[in-house]
């Protein structure tokens, strides 16, 4: 099964950009990533811009209406996603509780949808 | 016409159907498609043994017949291509009696999985695993047989959807999911021994389901303390069950019971299973319950109950972190024991701490301890908080006529005066 990984978090919470927390926190995610690369199991993963830099985009009585930032009123925004082949939810657990983030966000498991 | 002669398939239906869908499930990896196909392996055994008579091997006849109906299933669904060799080279061979075990738990462990809501997790259970009806289940909870239906459909998609495995788990994550398992059973037979919201006091076919779940799952994982525990703590709670309420419905104090009444049987099957509940450290709470359970149904009065014991078994849970309502029972222990006056202390120091408020139990045990010592217009307000709080219709009633006697007594008191 295709599962999704989705890495949510509050951005004023954990390590902040620039400082030695930050660094050693890239470092487990590296070392994440590359064991998952390993296993053959990654389909893909990116690690998203904060929301400062997003943008909304809905069209509305025909028209399209451009806005600032994300529309989610909720504080946890969408951080960065993995894409990962696996045989069942307890394995997709497993690689749950291994992201850097877990002990601060929360991460999200959902199957791909198919379509065949 | 005769009567259709069910009974030998009612008999296998109780037997067969937990090893039989668990066998299928681990075939088809589909909850859904195994219970139904199953389903209509007995509803063909309904027909056919009448005819033919009982087959032999029964279990064997209904998963042949079982498989055969998934495959006719999955060629309609043009699913034939993915899945049929494993199964046409499953029904070719006859079912390994060793592995069975291992299904039964594998699809138990998958239908309480901690990615359903527990509500998920115990209708899944009963209807997967125990083999009720959806139309059993929605009666036992009291609720629309629609709305448990539409909870079966939601939580078997779930199941399919997120890949919830059928697994035995390994290592560690084995003792967190016997943990979801045993809360499950035990939610079961909670729901079956004190209805929260219901008119009925004790529905025992669920205290039966859950019993024989905890049973079957000390037989098939007999190196897990914790289910023994769960084991013995149902069977000496249920020992109970005919004398907790009596001819009009009404809740009997444990005071009060019959103890020749009690079931002989259940108390020595879960005092075996006690024994066998030795922890490997750390206590399990069922199995200090059970211990609880264990002290009151082996006393042959109330009188002569080891209160000291008890008392002793509810400090180890406040050490464990028990909670408030673990302090609530402690203290009417400890009322046994040393008189109402130190029990009652121990409620109130309960209240200057703002807790167990809303909580009926916690007024009605107060309104006997403050009636024991002759305060009775304190206990007439404890009685009529408690009324106000229970949630139980039979309760609710006992409480009012516990209530009304003491008004009555009281009245009669002052005009003897």
């Amino acid at each position: 099964m295709k599962y999704a990984l989705l890495l949510y978090g509050d951005e004023a919470v954990g390590p902040q950009m620039g400082t030695p927390e930050m660094d050693a926190e890239m470092a487990q995610w590296f070392a994440f990533t590359e064991e998952l690369g390993a296993t053959g199991k990654m389909l893909g993963g990116e690690a998203l811009q904060p929301i400062a830099t997003a943008s909304t985009v809905r069209i509305r009585d025909g028209k399209t209406v451009t806005q600032d930032g994300p529309f989610a009123e909720t504080k946890e925004a969408l951080g960065g996603f993995y894409l990962i082949e696996a045989d069942n939810l307890d394995e997709m657990i497993a690689w749950a509780e291994k992201i850097p983030s877990v002990g601060y966000g929360t991460v999200e498991i959902r199957p791909i949808m198919s379509f065949d | 016409m005769p009567p259709p002669a069910l009974s030998s398939v009612d008999a296998a239906f109780r037997r067969e159907w937990p090893q039989l869908v668990a066998t299928l499930v681990r075939d088809l990896r589909d909850l859904e498609l195994a219970e139904d196909v199953a389903q209509e392996a007995f509803m063909e055994a309904a027909r056919r043994w009448r005819i033919d008579g009982t087959p032999d091997r029964p279990g064997a006849w209904l998963l042949t017949t079982a498989r055969r109906r998934a495959i006719d299933r999955m060629r309609r669904a043009q699913r034939f291509e993915e899945r049929i060799p494993a199964l046409v080279e499953a029904a070719e061979r006859p079912p390994p009696d060793d592995v069975l075990a291992d299904d039964q738990l594998a699809l138990l462990f998958g239908c309480c999985h901690p990615a359903l809501t527990i509500e998920a997790q115990v209708a899944l259970t009963l209807r997967a695993v125990a083999g009720l009806s959806t139309t059993q289940i929605a009666h036992a909870f009291l609720v629309p047989e629609a709305t448990m239906a539409k909870r079966l459909v939601r939580a078997k998609h779930k199941v399919r959807a997120a890949g919830i495995p059928f697994a035995i788990p390994e290592g560690e994550l084995m003792h967190d999911r016997l943990t979801a398992v045993c809360a499950v059973v035990y939610a079961i037979f909670t729901e079956g021994h004190a209805s929260t919201s219901g008119a009925t006091l004790v529905r025992g076919s669920l205290c039966d389901e859950a019993i024989w779940l905890a049973e079957t799952l000390a037989e098939l994982a007999p190196r897990e303390p914790e289910l023994h525990g769960l084991a013995a703590l149902c069977l000496l709670t249920d020992a109970r069950r005919a004398t907790r309420v009596d001819s009009d419905g009404q809740p009997v104090l444990l005071a009060n019971q019959d103890r020749s009444r009690w079931d002989r049987t259940k108390i020595e099957r879960g005092l075996s299973h006690l024994h066998q509940a030795s922890p490997a450290g750390r206590h399990s709470v069922y199995r200090l319950q059970a211990i609880i359970a264990a002290v009151h149904t082996t006393a042959p009065t109330w009188e002569e109950t080891e209160w000291r014991a008890i008392v002793a078994v509810y400090d180890v849970m406040l050490e464990q972190g028990g909670g408030p309502v673990v302090e609530l029972n402690r203290a009417a222990a400890l009322a046994e024991l040393k008189g109402p006056a130190v029990g009652l202390a121990q409620l109130d120091s309960l209240a200057d701490r703002g807790l167990l408020g809303d909580y009926h139990y916690f007024h009605s045990a107060r309104a006997e301890l403050l009636r024991r010592l002759d305060r009775f217009s304190e206990a007439l307000t404890a009685y009529e908080r408690a009324i106000e709080w229970c949630q139980n219709d039979s309760e609710r009633d006992w409480l009012q006529g516990r209530h009304d006697e003491l008004t009555a007594n009281e009245a009669g008191r002052a005009g003897a005066s």
